[in-house]
């Protein structure tokens, strides 16, 4: 197990240095003068050339590549100019929140999506099945921004059911004390109830918004695998033997349809950790996503550079995770490494 | 894959939020009462108004949180709205000043104090000043443009008074001192903080303040909040009537118009156009349109390249813009019209006014013609991403009412970080854009705008030596003379047009009932020193 994990490890050192020089090389090559951007409105040229100087955007591409590896061995990810803040910071702030949210919406994704495949799988051609079909496939046509902007308009504006779309907490409730950067988790930690309620609710609609999106590729995959588990001869075998069909389908024909599901998982985590920009924009959530477009929209290296380069790790690390998860969930995999 | 223990867990989400009761502590709604929320767009990037790339929401944080040395007065504005005043500079930190022609003496405030506790002296003043005429970029220029250039200029007589000498009679330096950017730091402190590399302590004090204003900063979350207190010791005003402002960023347009039709939120600036004019019809809220003084939104042609070079196409376009149809279907009537004037002639010393031109289709083309272009000719129209709600929708119909009069213009959409460089190169043949300057004098519009300086803001890259003769001279005259050369000067931007003025925005801003006291102000932000929440 241990050498399957440090084998994997090394096949992603080169991935990450190819991000990084990637990174470096895209966000210099784009048109766009981040000096006159943030030299402001009344700048002469005499100012725009004193920000570039301070910026060191007058040096070489490789002087300012040999810098940008050296900050990046010392943990230093630079400065974003919008906000003003280290990079480092920014994303340890905004990666819980999105973390958060993304986690949740997997939840109630898979808590819906499994059993939805499973029992379509086993009631094949019932009317659970054709639900299974219709709830897949409204959820992967329907945008997720669209879905938010709705939710928004009906239970917040119409209806009042939700609270307002402000971000992660009430706007007159204090943010819990910071332990993990999740709010669920550090107000139940800290037993401060009325900030568990008021981040729980601000969840809800974000986080149903995407789960919606989310429990179509679930569904669809465990539903497909669980069919062709359940069609192989051991499954036969297992029902001419006379076990239940409560211990055949789950004991014997869900755990090994549970691997494709997996890596669907873990893809779909990924995915919606990036690309959750637009939810994050309706609903005023500080994430990842947010901070990443709106450093685009400004020519703003430094972030963009730390966003692709957080991605990438976080890309690794799941991959690494799943592949362990493999191996706990099937024992060939742990004999094959 | 612990299947059980994933659908354990949502279970109990689930009955949490279905089961659970609100729980509201009392504190909660008397903190409603006393707290403005407002909710905008954009965050503050930094605290220091003297640092390099401030934007216009750090404007914001630094007006209501540092103190200047004069301010300001009020006026009612036609619509019986707060409107500062430019002619009436009041006390803030100085209580009373002695303007020679030589140099201008303050008397500081006693007993004001900076929010550690530490009494306001001469010497702080000082070095505020020293500061923002040596840090370069923006400030520095800001300050230039009220002949104040040197830090041999400020002189700490003693502590409680400090004087300005100045280089030359401008009548632009007094309302200078009054601009967002020569704000009053705590030296000491400041000082505290400054390394030999950085000696004006600009890397701490943008996230921190070393100020002596009317609110302090109790939370500052980059990008998403910014918590403002009263400062209670405050000195230099009346006591503001709200204890606390949030300033919460709403990324979506849409949202920030359904917090405040629900009453979520106290006020917002940033809504389009068709939201204000639909939001001023509705009775719940108010909405306060004031027309963004020294500004316009214009049509910029390129004299430099033909066919711009030639005065008869200029004024063919400017006879051929869809006036009426942009204020109607892309501001909703939330402008001020620079059309439709009786003749070419200036009608005073203010500006912007209005222009002669109007929609005019047969004498555009007969313009076209006569300068040799009776077939038109092909060209492109650009303009600033950043400001596509607008501007894309203008540009749609401007290209329409051009192709009637031959001019075939491809619409060119310029991401926003990439507009200032293209504007640098003054290449673009045609732009639609905006100019607003703080100081609302003509000339200052136009030494920044039609000077053969040739400024960033000369987008037309226009030269006239008589012209700059007059805006020179304009700025350093006053009474009849100063008179004549204004409508000198305004007169010629009509005739030439290598501008067309459209229209002038307005600054607008939804509120609720509840909430009075607004003020314009010249910088646009909000300042929440004289809001009042009933």
């Amino acid at each position: 197990m241990l050498n399957l994990l440090l084998s994997r490890l090394a096949t992603a050192i080169p991935s990450i240095v190819g991000v990084v020089v990637v990174t470096f090389m895209l966000t210099r090559l784009l048109p766009g003068d981040p000096a006159a951007y943030f030299a402001g409105l009344a700048a002469s040229p005499q100012a725009i050339a004193e920000i570039r100087h301070n910026l060191g955007l007058d040096k070489s591409l490789p002087e300012q590549f040999v810098a940008y590896v050296g900050d990046l061995l010392h943990g230093n990810l630079g400065n974003s100019l919008s906000t003003g803040q280290p990079v480092v910071a920014e994303i340890a702030t905004r990666l819980p929140a999105s973390a958060e949210l993304t986690l949740f919406a997997l939840i109630v994704a898979v808590a819906i999506a499994i059993p939805l495949g499973v029992l379509a799988a086993v009631k094949q051609g019932t009317w659970i099945d054709h639900l299974c079909r219709v709830v897949t496939t409204a959820g992967v046509s329907l945008p997720v921004f669209f879905t938010g902007l709705l939710f928004a308009y009906v239970f917040y504006y119409l209806l009042q059911w939700a609270p307002a779309p402000t971000g992660r907490i009430d706007v007159f409730l204090s943010p819990p004390t910071h332990i993990t950067g999740f709010y669920l988790i550090d107000s139940a930690l800290t037993g401060n109830l009325e900030a568990f309620w008021g981040a729980l609710r601000q969840l809800a609609l974000p986080a149903i918004s995407m789960a919606i999106f989310s429990l179509a590729p679930l569904a669809r995959m465990t539903r497909g695998s669980m069919l062709a588990v359940l069609g192989s001869d051991f499954i036969r075998t297992a029902r001419a033997s006379g076990l239940s069909p409560r211990t055949v389908i789950f004991t014997y024909a869900f755990r090994n349809a549970v691997l494709p599901v997996i890596t669907t998982l873990g893809m779909v985590f990924s995915f919606l950790l990036g690309a959750n920009v637009l939810v994050e924009t309706v609903f005023a959530w500080p994430g990842i996503g947010l901070y990443a477009v709106n450093a685009l929209i400004t020519s703003d290296y430094a972030p963009v550079q730390g966003f692709v380069l957080t991605m990438a790790i976080l890309y690794v690390a799941l991959n690494l995770t799943i592949d362990f998860v493999y191996g706990l969930v099937d024992p060939r995999v742990r004999l094959d490494s | 894959m612990k299947r059980r223990s994933f659908i354990k867990t949502t279970a109990v989400a689930g009955a949490a939020a279905t089961t659970a009761p609100a729980i509201w502590s009392a504190a909660k709604a008397q903190a409603r009462n006393e707290t403005l929320l407002l909710i905008t767009e954009s965050p503050p990037n930094s605290m220091d108004i003297q640092g390099v790339g401030t934007n216009r929401p750090s404007y914001e944080v630094s007006w209501n949180t540092y103190d200047r040395l004069i301010t300001y007065g009020v006026k009612k504005d036609a619509n019986g709205n707060d409107h500062y005043d430019y002619r009436k500079l009041e006390p803030e930190l100085a209580t009373d000043w002695n303007v020679t022609p030589t140099s201008a003496t303050f008397k500081l405030r006693k007993g004001a104090k900076f929010h550690d506790g530490t009494p306001i002296t001469a010497k702080d003043v000082k070095w505020s000043f020293d500061r923002a005429v040596s840090v370069g970029g923006f400030p520095t220029f800001q300050m230039k443009a009220g002949s104040l250039e040197k830090p041999e200029q400020f002189v700490a007589v003693d502590d409680n008074t400090f004087r300005i000498d100045f280089l030359r009679v401008d009548k632009l330096t007094m309302p200078d001192i009054g601009v967002p950017v020569p704000v009053i730091m705590n030296s000491g402190l400041c000082k505290k903080h400054a390394t030999e590399k950085d000696p004006w302590a600009l890397e701490w004090l943008k996230n921190n303040l070393a100020a002596g204003g009317a609110y302090k900063i109790e939370r500052w979350q980059p990008g998403q909040e910014v918590v403002f207190m009263r400062n209670d010791d405050w000195k230099n005003g009346p006591l503001p009537k709200i204890k606390r402002v949030i300033r919460r960023i709403i990324p979506s347009a849409g949202n920030r118009r359904a917090l405040l039709e629900r009453g979520d939120a106290d006020i917002s600036f940033d809504l389009p156009p068709k939201d204000f004019a639909e939001l001023a019809k509705s009775p719940k809220l108010t909405v306060i349109g004031t027309a963004i003084e020294n500004a316009m939104i214009y049509l910029g042609m390129n004299v430099n390249q033909k066919p711009f070079d030639n005065v008869k196409v200029r004024q063919a376009v400017a006879w051929a813009l869809p006036y009426q149809q942009i204020m109607d279907s892309v501001m909703f009537g939330r402008a001020l019209p620079l059309f439709g004037g009786a003749d070419n002639l200036s009608k005073g010393t203010y500006w912007p006014q209005k222009d002669g031109y109007r929609t005019d289709i047969p004498k555009a083309k007969a313009l076209m013609a006569a300068a040799g272009y009776p077939d038109g000719f092909e060209t492109t129209l650009s303009f600033d991403l950043g400001m596509a709600s607008t501007n894309e929708p203008l540009t749609i119909l401007v290209q329409e009412s051009l192709k009637q009069i031959g001019i075939k213009a491809t619409i060119n959409k310029i991401p926003g970080a990439n507009w200032r460089g293209e504007l640098l190169k003054k290449s673009l043949p045609m732009i639609a854009n905006a100019f607003g300057g703080w100081l609302n004098y003509p000339e200052y519009f136009f030494f920044w705008c039609y000077h053969g300086q040739n400024a960033v803001f000369n987008t037309m890259g226009y030269k006239n030596p008589k012209m700059d003769a007059l805006i020179d001279k304009a700025r350093f005259t006053t009474g009849a003379e100063y008179d004549a050369l204004v409508k000198g000067f305004i007169d010629i931007a009509f005739e030439e047009v290598p501008r067309v003025p459209i229209f002038q925005p307005l600054l607008d801003v939804a509120m609720q009932k509840n909430i009075t006291g607004y003020r314009y102000w010249f910088h646009r932000q909000l300042d929440y020193r004289q809001l009042v929440k009933s």
